[in-house]
């Protein structure tokens, strides 16, 4: 089944535009980062993958074989035949971005900001791209592999705001 | 921080300084969990509504990179603390997944039970504490009446009440007892009486309706733009629910016994009426699975090397002794696919997936979760403006928000 949507993009994109893998029920294909928005927007027109199920971050720094260092996995659904599809692309450092895709679901608005908080990967047109989860004043991603498991102490040094200066 | 929605108001045109801006939370008895909402007032009316979440924020995730499978599922317990069960349930059925095990049924059935016992448990607290912050006490009191008699099948169960860690990889902490059926037959047989105590007292209460009905009003197009699922989707008419989309645990075998509730209406008032009905169909699915409990073992066999033995086999045999300590030692553990797979289980919030990346070893690279409060509470901007601020507790209820979920 990821074979004919593959086939597809390949179609309108070029060949070579998607490559096809399962496992498991999951049905997978892995696009390059320029065309994931050409792509994604397919898939949601002219596919019927109408949800974003899900947008997930993964920093594969050290992984066996990697040689990207962080992936994002869109969860496709479509509603209408409960079919999934998951997307997934690669960026690197040192300036990771993707396309934002708040126009075509809104709900990415905040999946995305989280995915930014955790990885800072940044979301070009994304309309408001702030840290979610963390304070402004965090420097660091903590979901990076390079960073410690106890953090480097960030949580002790934040600025403390008196009654009078608040 | 707080001035920034103040900012962002001015653009909007600087002869708007009437604008009031109220802050609401992060301790505030109808967020009932620990969030903060920005809101711009124009009198009573919310033009602006502007979330700041965080607050929890514990690193579940990170914390689900050091941990291995089994030791995971405490942490997970933590994140939806109203129905913990379930989100043990979701993670091991992905980790499960990820390893391509396949459970006993007896442990099918017992996993089934359980989850829709978290169903009902959640649904109860989502109902009653939207009824208490509409001012109805009483609902919210035979709510939690019935709660108290999950958390005593659980208590039973697993020897926790509250957080229970019941689900290990390949089954169960422990294999049920007599007395489990017991309370969960006497549950099943009186739980209508008290749904229809609830719904008494709130279906025509005219109170209850004027302030829910045609408050937050969410269609069909934005539930499923906005990445809505659960009773929240289910509410704005779409009928999706992976109960019966990707069939899980026994629930195969259980289609006959339950329908998919759905409602067009998509207010508050509709996402009530669903997770009213919800419940119904799920005391049916407890009913008809515990008639048809399995026996034989709960967990798979010890040859899979992946089931933690039974103490009685770690301290009696060379072999359970050498297993044991296989899947305890730092350096041992679980062999895993070098893979990454999704799974997703429908709990009482909506869809509850985890992605986990594995890289052979017993602990996942990366283990994502997908937090429906997360992505619900994405929705509160948009429903609640236009409205007025005494609907923040209708909207905010009705989403069924858990903070810890929400902030992980």
């Amino acid at each position: 089944m990821s074979i004919e949507h593959a086939n597809a993009i390949d179609a309108k994109f070029g060949v070579g535009s998607a490559t096809a893998t399962e496992f498991r029920d999951n049905k997978r294909l892995t696009v390059p980062v320029e065309k994931i928005y050409g792509i994604l927007a397919f898939l949601q027109l002219q596919r019927g993958f109408d949800m974003l199920c899900d947008l997930a971050g993964i920093d594969y720094l050290g992984y066996a074989d990697a040689t990207d260092r962080y992936g994002i996995v869109y969860s496709l659904t479509n509603t209408t035949t409960g079919e999934r599809l998951f997307v997934k692309t690669f960026v690197n450092d040192p300036d990771p971005e993707v396309p934002s895709v708040v126009d075509l679901w809104e709900g990415a608005n905040w999946m995305e900001r989280e995915l930014y908080d955790m990885f800072g990967v940044k979301f070009q047109g994304h309309p408001d791209l702030r840290r979610i989860l963390l304070p402004d004043e965090f420097t660091s991603h903590p979901l990076r592999k390079d960073y410690p498991m106890r953090g480097y102490g960030e949580r002790h040094n934040f600025p403390t705001v008196t009654r009078a200066e608040s | 921080m707080p001035l920034e929605a103040v900012a962002s108001v001015d653009e909007t045109g600087t002869d708007k300084e009437f604008l009031y801006t109220l802050n609401f939370g992060p301790q505030h008895p109808a967020t009932h969990t620990t969030l903060r909402l920005i809101l711009t007032l124009d009198g009573e009316t919310i033009v602006k509504a502007q979330p700041d979440i965080g607050f929890l924020h514990s690193g579940f995730e990170k914390l689900g990179e050091d941990l291995d499978f089994n030791q995971y599922v405490t942490i997970v317990d933590r994140m939806n603390y109203i129905s913990p069960v379930a989100n043990e349930i979701a993670w091991h059925h992905t980790i499960e997944k990820l390893m391509g095990l396949e459970i006993t049924p007896r442990c099918k059935y017992i996993r089934t039970i359980l989850a829709e016992l978290a169903r009902i448990s959640d649904h109860l607290l989502c109902v009653g504490a939207v009824a208490l912050d509409l001012g109805g006490l009483t609902a919210f009191l035979y709510a939690f009446n019935e709660r108290e008699r999950i958390y005593d099948i659980l208590e039973n169960a697993s020897g926790q009440r509250f957080h229970p860690s019941y689900t290990r990889v390949g089954g169960l902490l422990n294999d049920v007892n007599d007395l489990f059926v017991n309370q969960v037959r006497a549950f099943v047989k009186s739980f209508p009486k008290a749904h229809g105590d609830v719904c008494r007292l709130l279906n025509k209460n005219k109170i209850f309706i004027d302030r829910t009905e045609g408050v937050g009003t969410l269609t069909r197009e934005e539930a499923i733009n906005r990445s809505c699922t659960g009773p929240v989707a289910r509410a704005s008419g779409v009928a999706r629910d992976l109960r019966k989309d990707e069939p899980y645990l026994a629930y195969p075998e259980l289609q006959s016994s339950f329908k998919i509730v759905c409602s067009n209406g998509g207010d508050c008032l509709a996402r009530y009426l669903v997770r009213m009905g919800e419940m119904l169909e799920s005391a049916n699915i407890i009913a008809a699975a515990i008639e048809n409990l399995p026996s034989g073992p709960v967990n798979i066999g010890t040859d899979s090397k992946v089931v933690i033995p039974d103490k009685s086999a770690t301290y009696r045999s060379i072999e359970g002794l050498i297993q044991h300590f296989e899947l305890f030692m730092w350096n041992r553990r679980f062999e895993t696919p070098v893979n990454e797979v999704y799974g997703a289980n429908e709990t009482a919030n909506g869809e509850l997936g985890f992605y986990v990346v594995s890289d052979g070893s017993a602990k996942a690279w990366r283990a994502r979760t997908r937090p429906p409060s997360f992505i619900h509470f994405a929705l509160f901007p948009h429903l609640i403006e236009g409205h007025q601020i005494s609907d923040v507790p209708a909207v905010l209820g009705s989403l069924n928000i858990i903070a810890a979920e929400l902030d992980r």
